[in-house]
């Protein structure tokens, strides 16, 4: 089965867990647009250092933040290093025809402590929900009912799937198959996708025979024990708090 | 809208699908020397129609608040950059690729992969530009990393519609 949560067994784990799952919805989203309106550096890397703290409060461990960080970084890095050379100004680095300008220097490195802290925020408040208490959330939050039951199905297959390919993988290997960068290789994986597309429809066809059977008409009901308290309201606005000052000071400084 | 398309009756189908899409995602496809991704939204639009919508929309959500790629804020501009393709192809290839047989529709199988990749990047390119000029020199280089992507993504989907349609050629042509 696929690991899916970052959710980690610690001591710290449950602190956020008293709280509802809407309201780390709601406080994620409030301090992340924050953030992307936050212009000036000292305040970003405290929005970044903020986001740290948060993360580590919930237990998120290093290598698995650092892990999940890379995939976006790749763009960064791009980022870092075209922008110095695009932006005009003052340069500080002069690389044959082309001269790198302090503007595009510090304008890159707001783009990129931005996009950190945003991620690590988002990763620390929802990436640590289970999937179906995150789905239960955003139903509560009157999204489209639909999109929400889409969610829960697909969040309930893509481990039962993943077995699935695991199997047809293990058969390849069996095989002898060996994935390179040639016809073979493409053809296999696409007869692979087909196969695991056929399987899937088939399985569709038998969870929705045994959803009738057991009277499905059309809908089921989100149960959930998920109760707003006042300390989820006492939360959230200590959370618009913090937006309110970093913002004010943003203004100010 | 998109959504108002899809039946309560239809949503285990959709869900069951849009989870092997999210699965088939994660396998990596050499080309060359790198190995790519593939986003599969050509494949998505000619077997899911209308659906693709919101099963895009879904496996984004899960792959930002999951994994940590994208990002929640830029979920709508992302779902619209790469379920716009599938529809279009969906549109424009589904008819010509459900009449063809042998080695017609796996060109036009390979054409709907390719195509769903070129257009998705464009987008992502122009909105990238759009929302700043900042991005543009990174705009052209993320356009150029796309073409490895298209190339296996044409591959792969032109050989999945061709075993499909041999295989389950209801899968293809179970739209609405």
């Amino acid at each position: 089965m696929m690991q899916l949560t970052l959710a980690q067994e610690s001591a710290h784990g449950d602190w956020l867990g008293r709280f509802d799952p809407r309201l780390r919805l709601l406080t994620a989203l409030l301090l992340a647009l924050t953030v992307v309106a936050l212009q000036r550096l000292p305040l970003l890397l405290t929005a970044l250092l903020l986001a740290l703290l948060l993360a580590w409060r919930v237990g998120l461990s290093g290598p698995l933040l650092r892990k999940r960080l890379l995939a976006m970084e790749g763009f960064m890095i791009v980022l870092l290093v075209m922008l110095p050379f695009s932006v005009p100004g003052e340069s500080w680095l002069t690389l044959g025809p082309f001269s790198a300008s302090l503007e595009g220097l510090w304008r890159a490195l707001e783009i990129v402590l931005r996009a950190n802290a945003v991620v690590i925020l988002l990763m620390a408040l929802i990436g640590t929900l289970e999937p179906v208490v995150l789905g239960h959330a955003l139903g509560q939050l009157r999204l489209p009912q639909k999109l929400i039951h889409l969610f829960l199905f697909t969040v309930r297959y893509i481990g039962v799937l993943f077995d699935e390919y695991q199997t047809l993988r293990l058969a390849m290997r069996a095989r002898a198959f060996v994935a390179g960068s040639n016809r073979h290789t493409w053809r296999s994986l696409g007869w692979l996708l087909g196969m695991l597309l056929v399987r899937s429809l088939e399985r569709s066809r038998r969870i929705l025979a045994a959803m009738k059977c057991r009277g499905f008409s059309g809908r089921f009901y989100l149960v959930n024990p998920n109760v707003w308290r006042h300390r989820d309201t006492l939360a959230l606005f200590a959370a618009g708090g913090l937006a309110a000052i970093l913002l004010l000071l943003e203004q100010t400084l | 809208m998109a959504i108002r398309r899809l039946d309560f009756d239809r949503i285990p189908q959709a869900a069951v699908l849009s989870a092997a899409f999210f699965i088939a995602s994660l396998v990596s496809v050499p080309v060359g020397p790198s190995s790519v991704h593939l986003i599969l939204n050509g494949l998505m639009g000619l077997i899911l129609g209308w659906a693709a919508v919101p099963a895009i929309l879904v496996a984004l959500l899960m792959q930002a608040v999951f994994f940590g790629y994208g990002g929640l804020l830029v979920l709508g501009v992302n779902t619209l950059n790469i379920a716009l393709p599938a529809l279009l192809c969906a549109g424009l290839l589904g008819p010509a690729l459900r009449r063809s047989s042998g080695r017609a529709s796996l060109a036009w199988g390979a054409a709907s992969g390719a195509l769903g990749v070129v257009l998705t990047g464009t987008l992502v390119s122009l909105s990238l530009g759009l929302s700043s000029s900042d991005y543009l020199p990174a705009a052209k280089v993320v356009l150029a990393t796309y073409a490895p992507l298209m190339v296996a993504e044409a591959a792969v989907t032109g050989f999945t519609l061709a075993f499909l349609l041999k295989v389950a050629p209801e899968l293809i042509t179970l739209q609405e």
